[in-house]
């Protein structure tokens, strides 16, 4: 088993009406808690603020976030156990955030003993 | 955890009404992104972490906070709740004072501000309907189009252009001013009703939108019953009358997604505790000199309720409150709901001539009902091509799939009656 990042980005509908926020609300918790119970979470996560700082160069600039455009956004992150790459792919495909335009990026988390 | 059902449409009401109280009805749509923003931070956590131990105190207190920062950065760009301001401007009394606005003897009453607000005398009823929908139940534009059976875009024009209305009244409705409390009353009533038949009767063919509207309005109504001044003869009649309907509502629509008239519903899957709670909705209605439309429909709708066959119904007792109602509220509806009656109890030849009796019954030519009752007195007078004749002309009005089978069904019926006299009368020979 190898670990993977399941990175969210964008793919928050915020015009939609309050039921349906709730559903797919609840279409997250289902996946996830699938997840769960078939042993492929080995962190469930975080959710991330849209806003914060960005530090950058040698004068270390101070700048404000968001250092993205709103749909590229990282909303949050969940730390997968799989078997390969592709089978993790395979477990990205099942979040609901693809109803609502995002995306996942699935970056594998680097192995120190090679 | 497992969100209780149409949690977010139900926090979504109770937010906007007690952020609109703080911010003013001139700013319902910073109402409106405030409660939207509260909403998109708790699926930004939740989808993530779970949900809380209780959402909907979650949901609140996020949208306090967004308040409270909105009133700090922007006290003095906008102006907020006149009747407010003076506890708003000093830092002093802002925290204590949004503190009180968001217990929950102070959301009834702004959930109730709302309500009376909605029912501005200058908006259509449709218009008030569907404010209410939005603001108070929580629904979105493509919900209520799917109720009232109309295109978004229309949804959305008549929503804009009533909102605008509600936006210029400068205030929302004070609910502690008697007079106008009463005055207003029977417009919300109305409102309510209007909601509750959407749901009922309405040409929705999706069965979850019509139950979701009828429990809304029942749920509107027992909110109205709480304040003291809501709390009329008039209006418990309409709940009660709300309560038994709904007790009927999910035999309406057989296992097979078919509609299910009066007669052949299961009555044993009706509701015992709804019809037991519109009884008591009924007995305190039963006071005071005022008998009013809801008080008979509930009457009605209680001898129906009660009634463990179609054949046990007391038809003459409903035959006479038909006759009541068609006093208080005339209307050809009633009237033909009266010849329908009267054929239940005295047999089909005397209700059809009923209906051919009824004056106004050109106004029916596009009520579907009209010619449905008028083909089933003639099925059963054994009248079968007349019969055929009259619920095609129903199917023509069918507004979805649902009737649509159901009258189909019915010309089958005729065609089959129509089949089996025909092989019997060679038999007989």
């Amino acid at each position: 088993m190898s670990e993977y990042v399941f990175l969210y980005r964008g793919g928050e509908n915020g015009h939609s009406s309050p039921e349906r926020a709730q559903q797919t609300m609840q279409k997250w918790m289902t996946w996830l808690t699938d997840l769960a119970q078939k042993g492929h979470i080995k962190d469930q996560g975080q959710p991330l603020e849209p806003t914060g700082k960005l530090v950058r160069g040698s004068k270390k600039t101070v700048t404000d976030g968001p250092f993205a455009e709103a749909k590229d956004v990282i909303g949050g992150y969940t730390l997968i156990q799989a078997r390969d790459l592709d089978q993790a792919v395979e477990l990205s495909k099942g979040c609901p955030i693809f109803e609502t335009e995002g995306a996942v990026e699935v970056r594998p988390v680097m192995k120190l003993n090679m | 955890m497992e969100p209780s059902d149409h949690l977010f449409r139900r926090e979504s009401g109770r937010m906007v009404s007690a952020l609109t109280r703080i911010f003013g009805v001139h700013n319902l749509a910073l109402a409106e992104d405030v409660v939207q923003d509260a909403f998109c931070r708790a699926l930004e956590v939740w989808r993530l972490r779970g949900m809380p131990e209780n959402p909907a105190a979650w949901l609140m207190a996020t949208a306090k906070n967004r308040a409270l920062d909105v009133l700090r950065r922007e006290r003095t760009a906008r102006t907020f709740a006149p009747e407010l301001s003076r506890y708003l401007q000093s830092e002093w009394t802002l925290a204590p004072a949004v503190e009180e606005l968001f217990t929950e003897s102070a959301i009834q009453d702004d959930l109730l501000r709302m309500m009376f607000s909605c029912c501005h005398p200058r908006l259509s009823e449709e218009a008030q309907v569907a404010l209410i929908l939005q603001i108070l139940c929580g629904f979105g534009v493509d919900e209520i189009a799917a109720a009232f059976v109309s295109g978004h875009a229309a949804i959305e024009r008549r929503i804009t252009r009533a909102k605008k209305v509600l936006a210029a009244s400068k205030k929302l409705f004070d609910v502690t001013a008697g007079k106008a409390f009463v005055a207003r009353l029977p417009t919300v009533q109305r409102a309510l009703y209007l909601l509750f038949n959407e749901g009922y009767h309405g040409a929705s063919p999706e069965t979850s939108v019509r139950a979701d509207l009828c429990h809304e309005a029942i749920r509107l109504a027992k909110l109205l019953l709480q304040h003291p001044l809501g709390r009329t003869p008039a209006t418990s009649a309409l709940a009660a009358l709300m309560c038994f309907d709904a007790a009927r509502l999910t035999t309406r629509v057989d296992a097979s997604g078919n509609l299910s008239s009066l007669f052949d519903q299961d009555r044993s899957q009706w509701d015992p505790q709804l019809i037991a709670e519109g009884e008591r909705f009924l007995d305190l209605s039963a006071t005071g000199p005022q008998l009013t439309a809801y008080h008979v429909e509930a009457a009605i709708a209680w001898v129906h309720a009660t009634a463990d066959t179609p054949e046990k119904t007391n038809w003459e007792q409903i035959v006479s409150l038909y006759d009541m109602l068609l006093k208080i509220r005339p209307s050809p509806v009633v009237a033909l709901n009266r010849a329908i009656a009267i054929g239940q109890q005295e047999g089909p030849a005397r209700g059809r001539e009923e209906i051919y009796a009824l004056s106004d019954r050109d106004r029916l030519a596009k009520y579907l009902f009209y010619f449905a009752a008028l083909g089933e007195f003639e099925l059963r007078s054994g009248r079968y091509a007349r019969a055929q004749d009259e619920f095609r002309r129903a199917l023509e009005l069918a507004r979805n799939a649902m009737e649509h089978r159901f009258l189909e069904g019915r010309i089958t019926a005729c065609e089959r009656a129509a089949a089996l006299t025909s092989v019997s009368a060679v038999a007989d020979k």
